[in-house]
């Protein structure tokens, strides 16, 4: 179960079978594996191919995740499925800051990956992780079901690598900031740029004058 | 209908003597009538009343900076209006270019309340009387109207594709190295972030707000603004629906759009005319097949080239089994959205999944399928993909459609939320320009398929499905009449499907179209979709424009929801059947 090799107690003969041991880090990864809840949250194109995931023929009870949560506060599993556009930007951002911790970013699909297909588009994000930390990225326009499934089964793996020792939302003291909001000024405003666009007007403007 | 008047040139002649000093035909390459700014909303009605041009499909602007085709240097606003039968009165009104400004047709037909307002938004064109013109895909605030020709994008490279800089060392160039942010953004020259506060209003609760103050005295209900979406489980997407309710009652609703606004028409104008086909399919990506029609259409229309007939019978194929599947999913998220959540849908994804199954079999890609070209398909129908076409035709897809029946036709539970629920009144319909199975179920036949035949239409019996009550119930009654009509057609097409060629010419990656426009439309699942192109004579697009039916259909929703419980929105939303990829673009 655990990747790691361990010196386990011995079970006393009368338990073997009924009690059994594990390490915590193990059980509780399963368990978190297990019950990941997706947030129903549908963007563009690739929204309805994983509508499509979710329906019978890929079934992916399988890996203990039919059930998808209108309200992000219930959900710790985000896919980003379709283009984020400029004006989308800040409820997807909000949405993830709604999300309690542990919570996972998937990506699907080349739009929200790069933007994909509509990349010069003047309202379109060039990819979500310039917003979002993102864990897996599924490319194809749209991935395939079989595709989206990998990438869940990928996060998956990636949660079983995890240990209750050094994750972050489980350390003392450690409160996770959320997201800075965009705002929808004469463009997308960015918070974090702020002295990055004065320092760029600063530049711009004499030599405009000239 | 006036008698006298037959085709097209008969009422432009007919205009002209009737208005000498108003109308004049259009330069040559295009077609219709050039209508003087002053006398726009005399011609319009004289249109409406007199001559039973009824129905406004679409109304664009075209940027010319330069003369070009026999243009002068103008905005040119272009209206097309339709009759219950034959193809479109192209109207052209020249707008000055320092102050365009064109009078509203908002009074007379309502179907330009939105198509107004997305013209204002992207090309700046003022509509003088509309009564709401504000911003509708981009926001309050935005910087510039972005399809003016002379708009560049932050990633803007050069005016066409294939762009140069592409492969400059056979390694590609990241577009976000050419914007000093490393991302798609850019700002007014002095602007900063740092004195600058978010418009009062971006999100629209101006006009609710102020609604909401003026409670009645006599009602006892408070009077509340609810905010639904753009994350919300029942509108099908990112739409945002804006409610003042008293009580429960609805006493305004807004759909507010564009937050899946992709640029089509900006990149449709860089792209060269093969490039479109696969934007095409993202726009309502559930019937992807049948978006590529209408616009291989209007450019066959602009090449002269008639498709074999194989090719016409193969299309005809397509676009009745993407009618089906989209009929059958609507239903099952109609299904979602009263309560029964996801078992219908399940029913619907099953058959979806067959007949994705086939479009992957003759195309390559399951939901994408970029299947149709400028004078033909790209690939032939195989032995196997028409026994699999057959198999679903004839055998699994009509049982499927009375299981459907049998659990939803006289279903009480499902009556008692649908009958009498959301009613468009025919006029109303029509006055707002709702197509497709909308407008069909207030009782008016018109489809596209019969009202002007395009591919292999005429050779097939069909009947087309009218409702009579207009309600909710009536439209689930018509799209289910669809698909039986629809399996109908298959089944035609598919004993007749003649043998041959399925291109005509030979395939080129690079052609040139003749300069002109041309508006191609057909009969898609959700009401008729049309292409608006203007060709200068090059291989890319001057100007590229959709009119999307779920775009113009929801124009009548804060209408017909007037007066119901908010628990109806969502049914209501679910009945005029929208896919937020077309609506947004």
């Amino acid at each position: 179960m655990s990747p790691r090799k361990r010196q386990l107690p011995e079970i006393p003969p009368e338990l073997v079978g009924t009690v059994h041991i594990t390490p915590i880090d193990a059980i509780y990864n399963w368990a978190r594996k297990r019950s990941l809840w997706p947030i129903f949250f549908g963007l563009a194109c690739c929204a309805f191919e994983m509508i499509g995931t979710f329906a019978a023929r890929f079934d992916p009870s399988r890996f203990g995740m039919e059930i998808m949560r209108a309200s992000p506060r219930q959900a710790d599993l985000m896919i980003i499925n379709g283009t984020v556009t400029k004006k989308m930007l800040p409820q997807v951002v909000r949405l993830y800051n709604q999300m309690p911790e542990p919570k996972y970013v998937l990506v699907m699909g080349a739009c929200a990956i790069s933007g994909g297909p509509f990349q010069e588009g003047y309202n379109v994000v060039s990819g979500i992780d310039k917003y979002l930390p993102v864990d897996v990225y599924v490319p194809g326009c749209p991935p395939r079901p079989e595709g989206l499934i990998h990438g869940i089964l990928t996060i998956h793996a990636k949660m079983e690598r995890e240990s209750l020792r050094n994750l972050r939302w489980y350390k003392k003291g450690e409160v996770p900031e959320p997201i800075p909001v965009p705002e929808l000024g004469p463009d997308l405003v960015d918070w974090r740029l702020t002295e990055k666009i004065e320092a760029m007007q600063e530049e711009v403007v004499p030599s405009q004058v000239e | 209908m006036n008698e006298s008047i037959g085709s097209t040139t008969d009422i432009v002649t007919h205009l002209q003597e009737r208005f000498p000093d108003a109308v004049q035909p259009a330069p040559a390459p295009y077609q219709g009538i050039l209508v003087a700014q002053d006398r726009l909303v005399e011609v319009a009605t004289y249109l409406r009343d007199e001559l039973d041009f009824a129905y406004l499909s679409s109304v664009t602007v075209v940027d010319y900076p330069q003369p070009l085709n026999g243009m002068p240097a103008c905005y040119d606003v272009v209206y097309h209006f339709f009759q219950g039968r034959g193809g479109p009165l192209t109207l052209h009104v020249q707008a000055d270019r320092e102050n365009p400004v064109v009078p509203s047709l908002v009074p007379l037909f309502p179907s330009a309340l939105f198509q107004e307002r997305e013209a204002w938004d992207l090309m700046g064109v003022r509509f003088d009387g509309h009564p709401d013109l504000r911003r509708i895909l981009l926001w309050e605030g935005f910087d510039g109207h972005p399809l003016r020709k002379d708009w560049k994008e932050v990633y803007y490279e050069e005016e066409h594709k294939p762009f140069g800089s592409r492969f400059p060392d056979g390694r590609p160039v990241p577009a976000e190295s050419r914007s000093p942010f490393g991302d798609n953004l850019r700002y007014p020259p002095g602007w900063s972030p740092r004195d600058w506060r978010p418009l009062v209003d971006v999100w629209g609760y101006a006009p609710h707000d102020e609604l909401a103050r003026q409670e009645d005295p006599n009602h006892p209900a408070d009077r509340v603004v609810l905010n639904m979406g753009p994350h919300h489980p029942s509108t099908h997407g990112v739409l945002r629906l804006l409610v003042t309710l008293e009580g429960e009652r609805i006493v305004k609703l807004e759909p507010m759009m564009g937050f899946l606004h992709r640029c089509h028409e900006k990149i449709g104008e860089r792209n060269v005319w093969l490039g479109n086909i696969p934007y095409t399919d993202r726009l309502d990506y559930v019937c992807a097949m049948s978006n590529e029609l209408p616009y291989v259409l209007a450019v066959e229309k602009l090449l002269g080239v008639e498709p074999p007939p194989r090719a016409q019978y193969i299309r005809v194929i397509m676009a009745e089994f993407t009618r089906f599947l989209n009929h059958a999913v609507s239903i099952g998220f109609t299904g979602n959205d009263l309560g029964i959540y996801f078992t219908a849908m399940l029913y619907a994804l099953e058959e979806r999944e067959h007949i994705l199954d086939l479009f992957e079999m003759v195309s390559g890609s399951r939901l994408m399928c970029n299947y149709m070209r400028f004078g033909g398909v790209a690939h032939d129908m195989s032995e196997e993909a028409i026994a699999l076409a057959r198999a679903l035709a004839f055998e699994r897809l009509p049982r499927y459609l009375d299981q459907l029946e049998s659990y939803f036709t006289d279903n009480e539970l499902f009556k008692a939320r649908a009958v009498g629920v959301g009613v468009l009144p025919p006029e109303m319909a029509v006055a707002y320009g709702c197509t497709g199975p909308l407008l069909r179920a207030s009782g008016v036949p018109y489809d596209v398929r019969r009202a002007e035949p395009y591919f292999a239409y005429d050779d097939f019996n069909f009947d087309i499905v009218v409702g009579q009550n207009g309600d909710v119930y009536d439209r689930y009654l018509v799209r289910v009449g669809e698909m039986r009509q629809s399996l109908r057609i298959l089944q035609q097409a598919l004993n007749r499907l003649p043998d041959g060629p399925i291109m005509a010419g030979r395939k080129s990656a690079t052609l040139k179209v003749p300069a002109g426009e041309s508006y191609g439309r057909i009969e898609a699942p959700k009401g008729e979709l049309g292409f608006y192109i203007v060709s200068d004579g090059g291989p890319n697009p001057y100007r590229y424009h959709i009119r999307a039916p779920s775009f113009v259909n929801l124009g009548v929703m804060g209408e017909i929801c007037w007066g119901h419980l908010i628990a109806d929105v969502v049914i209501i939303l679910a009945s005029i059947d929208i896919t937020l990829g077309e609506v947004d673009r």
